[in-house]
């Protein structure tokens, strides 16, 4: 089948979801790729480029639209593309059908079939082709690129001739993917991080990541994950902690970095007027989720304003397209895991499986109907994995009294064996000879000493120990030599065969123990 | 010919030394030490008893040990450290049956003596133990016949065990647990048979009784150990090591020789301990393991999501490239593979790169305790990287890479998360909290438990698939 890559229509966007890479894999597919001529551009790949890996290019946009069967695309369709739609051709694309009914209805109307990356249920097994991660990856980056192209200063801490400078402070708030990479890369730059997210579990992925997660101390805190591992709303009174715990926090951070979206709801105001009027002239908001109305008061889409105490606050949408190489490889590569998933046989065949969970999910329009919202997937999202209880210190006391009951119950076990042995040995000397006795003493003593070395030979000498005891236990053979010189045949016999085997064993087991020893070597 | 007094001083210095020589293994300098304790005392212990009072049979018996030394540097020159576990079961049988021979011969000597005692001719002249023999009270002589028994006991099961231990580790015999219909009945049954000729032989039945003793406890041996599973391998080689001591002291107790008792308990009491470590490591119960089998599990194991993805050498070698901290953690899949040597060169050029590499050992990794660092130590990896369970297990969170080669159960997750899965509770190495894992592995099967790893189908886990030696020496001309 053929697979078109449009130039995107929307006014800045400087993506393509289709690159020479990615193409090379989709033609292995079975499929043939087509892109119109300067899609690439502005993310760094040219015609020639795409021609080398063997893409068609075509001259204009209503060409690749009509030749194309399938169209991959990074934005949500615009009128005039849906205006080109044809029956049974696909759309893959960022779709966001909660948002564009109406767009819905047209793509429906026209009997496309469309593929919604933004839709891509967050299993596993589709992360592969979740646009949504890696977009929100980038982003996070290029929040704290922006960040500090915008602050005065450094992020790391340094001590210089000329004087010493501390490190900037950094506050990201949201711990989704865009957060953590936020944080990540702040962390790398030498910045000292601290994060918030309303879901407690993530605090451990925030604290590998280099940051310092702030806790709220809230009785019975509503468990903010919902399922799929995004935020929910949270309570008034949540609500009320957070803030105060950000007003703390404002006077004394550099750099704010606000991530926090809810999905299919307006951004959650987080951070007030107060805030940026206490935070220091020369500070940076960047707002991450300005699209959404923003998590800063301040926020104005697209637009970077400063406040009057000299606080730069960027609400711009278009962090992924700001550095459109980079995201278009990723992008291009989601939407290349996609079409594998509807390419199962590998035949260049479009098979649109609608019993395939993530298939299922994404699929918005299909033969003629709306297929959108989907039902809620066979497979659970994430194992909702709730934040395990910490368990008690015990007090010393207790500790204590656990550690007297313990001794206590091994002196009361230690004693009845003892009596138990006791009394058995007594019985045994009554009837056995002294003889015998003797004998006997000999070997528990050999057995209390065997058992007081062994505790201490350290466990990767295990096998020399095995092949060691093996070859002692060869000492078998003394009882052969004390028999060979019997005068009956058959004793001497049977004695003579003991010797022989009793010898391999010795030898064998002393020589094999001393190879494996001389191995083991120091660094 | 030496007194008495020589082969009693004799008989303290040997027992001296192969206490010295088992303590000596704490630590891998001194063990180099501890060996030639061990092998001093055992010369000192056979040249003073064989030159001692009243041992004959010379003609017989230098051609004899002179041939098995022959065999037995053979066999130690020739074999495998991947082939170890086999050749330890191997050797254990032999002291079995020694055992069982020596017994015999006591209490053919016995006979002998009774035979002449009735005829009255005590004036007869006794060589070697039948002199011994002929010293003894009626009492003396009972107590006797016990030890016999037990010797004959202890040493066929040791036997037949450990040549069964030997065929299921060499591959020769498959390691799946079978038992003949009737199960622990059967070695019940056969038991219950050995007390009752035991009690017949004591009151004076005749040598057959023996005889049928050893067939019964033949059948024993061989029974037992063909009914546990290839994977509690390293619980029974311990175990037979530990039945070859007994066996041993047995015969001391008959032929009244202190030397042996000592030594036999020594060994009978540190393959107990050993046993006990490992069914410890593996959180069981030393009895299930011996009456093989899993103990039972109370409810449907959790079912696992999500899918194995694959990954390339290339992916594994980037990752490799750019980690800092690797740890390796080597299963029974290496030995098999013979993969250790590959491993080596990996981590040679790992650790040039400045990169910290480690190894995780698990204590039943393998099919012998310690089995994995003997395996490492002969391909050269220095033994102070290779760490145990305990050592590195809080490291793994800030480690980057984790490649787990061959090894399946004692990385799974289930032990700990999931209290229905039949290795619930027992302690594993926590490789699914470092950045990321690499699996490499056959195929998608199961391991020797038969049970799903969740670890396979984390996020942070790649399967690495295809033979463990020719993944690795295919990752090594990607690193650089």
């Amino acid at each position: 089948m053929k697979i078109g890559a449009p130039k995107e229509l929307a006014k800045g966007e400087a993506r393509v979801a289709l690159t020479p890479d990615s193409a090379k894999f989709i033609q292995k597919l079975g499929h043939d790729c087509l892109v119109e001529t300067g899609a690439g551009a502005a993310a760094g790949f040219d015609d020639a480029a795409y021609r080398d890996a063997g893409v068609t290019v075509v001259d204009d946009a209503e060409a690749l639209w009509t030749e194309a069967e399938v169209v991959i695309k990074v934005r949500e369709p615009l009128e005039e593309e849906a205006e080109r739609l044809r029956e049974g051709q696909t759309l893959i694309s960022f779709f966001w059908p909660a948002q564009n009914e109406a767009m819905l209805e047209a793509c429906r109307a026209k009997g496309a079939t469309v593929v919604a990356m933004d839709m891509v249920p967050r299993i596993s097994r589709a992360q592969k082709m979740d646009a949504l991660s890696s977009m929100a990856n980038i982003a996070g980056y290029r929040a704290v690129i922006e960040a500090g192209n915008n602050f005065g200063r450094f992020f790391t801490g340094q001590v210089t001739a000329a004087g010493k400078v501390p490190p900037a402070k950094v506050l990201v708030i949201g711990a989704g993917v865009a957060g953590l990479s936020a944080i990540g890369t702040a962390t790398s730059l030498g910045a000292v991080v601290r994060a918030f997210d309303v879901r407690p579990e993530v605090s451990e992925q925030i604290e590998s990541m280099g940051a310092e997660f702030l806790f709220l101390d809230f009785e019975n805190s509503q468990d903010g994950s919902e399922s799929g591992g995004y935020a929910a709303p949270s309570s008034p009174e949540f609500r009320e902690k957070q803030l105060e715990c950000f007003r703390e926090q404002a006077p004394d951070v550099d750099i704010v970095i606000t991530t926090a979206l809810i999905p299919g709801k307006p951004a959650p105001k987080l951070w007030l007027e107060d805030m940026v009027a206490a935070m220091k002239p020369g500070s940076v908001i960047i707002d991450l989720a300005a699209e959404k109305g923003g998590n800063c008061d301040l926020t104005r889409a697209d637009e970077k304003v400063v406040s009057d105490n000299g606080v730069t606050v960027v609400g711009y949408t278009d962090f992924p397209s700001r550095m459109a190489t980079q995201s278009s490889l990723l992008y291009a590569t989601n939407v290349r895991h996609m079409l594998t998933d509807l390419t199962p046989e590998k035949e260049g065949v479009i098979d649109h499986n609608m019993e395939d969970d993530v298939i299922r999910g994404a699929t918005v329009t299909h033969q003629g109907e709306v297929t959108f919202p989907p039902p809620p997937p066979k497979v659970k999202a994430i194992g909702a994995a709730k934040p395990k209880p910490k368990e008690k210190e015990p007090t010393p006391e207790e500790k204590k009294a656990a550690e007297h009951a313990a001794f206590k119950a091994q002196t009361k076990r230690q004693v009845t064996l003892l009596a138990v042995g006791g009394a058995l040995m007594m019985l045994l000397g009554q009837v056995a000879p002294a003889s015998f006795m003797q004998h006997f003493i000999v070997f528990v003593l050999a057995c209390f000493v065997g058992f007081q070395v062994i505790w201490g030979v350290s466990h990767s000498l295990h096998t020399p120990l095995m092949a060691v005891t093996n070859a002692i236990s060869g000492i078998i053979i003394l009882g052969a030599v004390l028999q060979i010189g019997s005068g009956s045949v058959v004793v001497g016999v049977l004695a003579a065969i003991s010797v022989l085997i009793a010898s391999i064993n010795i030898v064998g087991g002393f020589l094999v123990t001393r190879r494996m020893l001389a191995m083991f070597q120091k660094s | 010919m030496l007194g008495q007094g020589f082969v009693s001083a004799a008989a303290i210095a040997a027992s001296v030394l192969f206490i010295l020589s088992l303590g000596g293994l704490s630590n891998q300098e001194k063990a180099k030490r501890a060996v030639w304790y061990g092998i001093v005392g055992m010369a000192v212990a056979v040249f003073f008893t064989a030159f001692g009072p009243g041992i004959g049979g010379y003609w017989w018996m230098i051609p004899m040990m002179a041939i098995g030394a022959g065999i037995g540097v053979y066999v130690a020159g020739k074999v495998d450290m991947t082939e170890m576990p086999q050749l330890v079961a191997a050797l254990h049988s032999f002291v079995g049956l020694a055992a069982v021979f020596v017994a015999w011969n006591a209490d053919l000597e016995r006979r002998r003596v009774m035979a002449a005692r009735a005829i009255e001719a005590t004036s007869q002249e006794f060589s070697a133990f039948a002199a011994l023999v002929a010293e003894k009270t009626p009492a003396e002589l009972t107590f006797l016949q016990v030890e016999v028994v037990l010797g004959i006991f202890i040493g066929a099961v040791t036997f037949t065990g450990s040549v069964i231990a030997f065929g299921k580790l060499a591959g020769k015999i498959d390691g799946k647990p079978k038992q003949l219909p009737g199960g622990h009945l059967l070695n019940a049954g056969a038991a219950a048979a050995s007390l009752l000729l035991a009690i017949l032989y004591l009151n004076g039945a005749g040598f057959w009784t023996l005889l049928v003793l050893a067939g019964l406890a033949f059948f024993i041996g061989y029974h037992l150990i063909m009914g546990i599973g290839g994977a509690d391998m390293p619980v029974v080689v311990s175990m037979l090591n530990s039945y070859s001591g007994w066996a041993a002291a047995a015969i001391g107790f008959t032929l009244s020789n202190d030397l042996l008792i000592v030594t036999g308990a020594l060994v009978g009491s540190s393959g107990a301990i050993l046993s006990y470590i490992m069914c410890k490591a593996m959180n069981r119960n030393f009895i299930n393991v011996i009456l093989g089998g899993f103990g039972g599990s109370q409810g449907p194991a959790a079912e696992i999501e999500g899918e194995q993805v694959a990954i390339d050498a290339g992916g594994v070698a980037s990752a490799l490239n750019d980690a800092d901290s690797v740890i390796i953690v080597p299963g029974y899949g290496m030995a098999v593979a013979q993969a250790q040597n590959a491993v080596s060169e990996l981590t040679r050029k790992l650790r040039s790169a400045g990169k910290n590499v480690r190894f995780g050992i698990h204590p039943v990794a393998g099919r012998l305790p310690g089995h994995m660092n003997v395996l490492l130590a002969e391909a050269k990896v220095p033994y102070d990287i290779v760490l145990e369970m305990d050592e590195i297990n809080d490291d793994f969170p800030t480690t980057d890479v984790v490649i787990v080669i061959g090894s399946n159960d004692i990385v799974n997750p289930a032990a700990q998360e999931d209290p229905n899965s039949p290795i619930a509770g027992m302690p594993v190495l926590k490789v699914w909290e470092s950045k990321q894992v690499f699996v490499c592995k056959r195929g998608q099967g199961t391991g020797y438990s038969g049970i799903e790893n969740p670890l396979f189908f984390k996020e942070n886990t790649r399967m690495f698939y295809g033979d463990a030696r020719s993944s690795i020496d295919s990752l090594l001309h990607l690193i650089d």
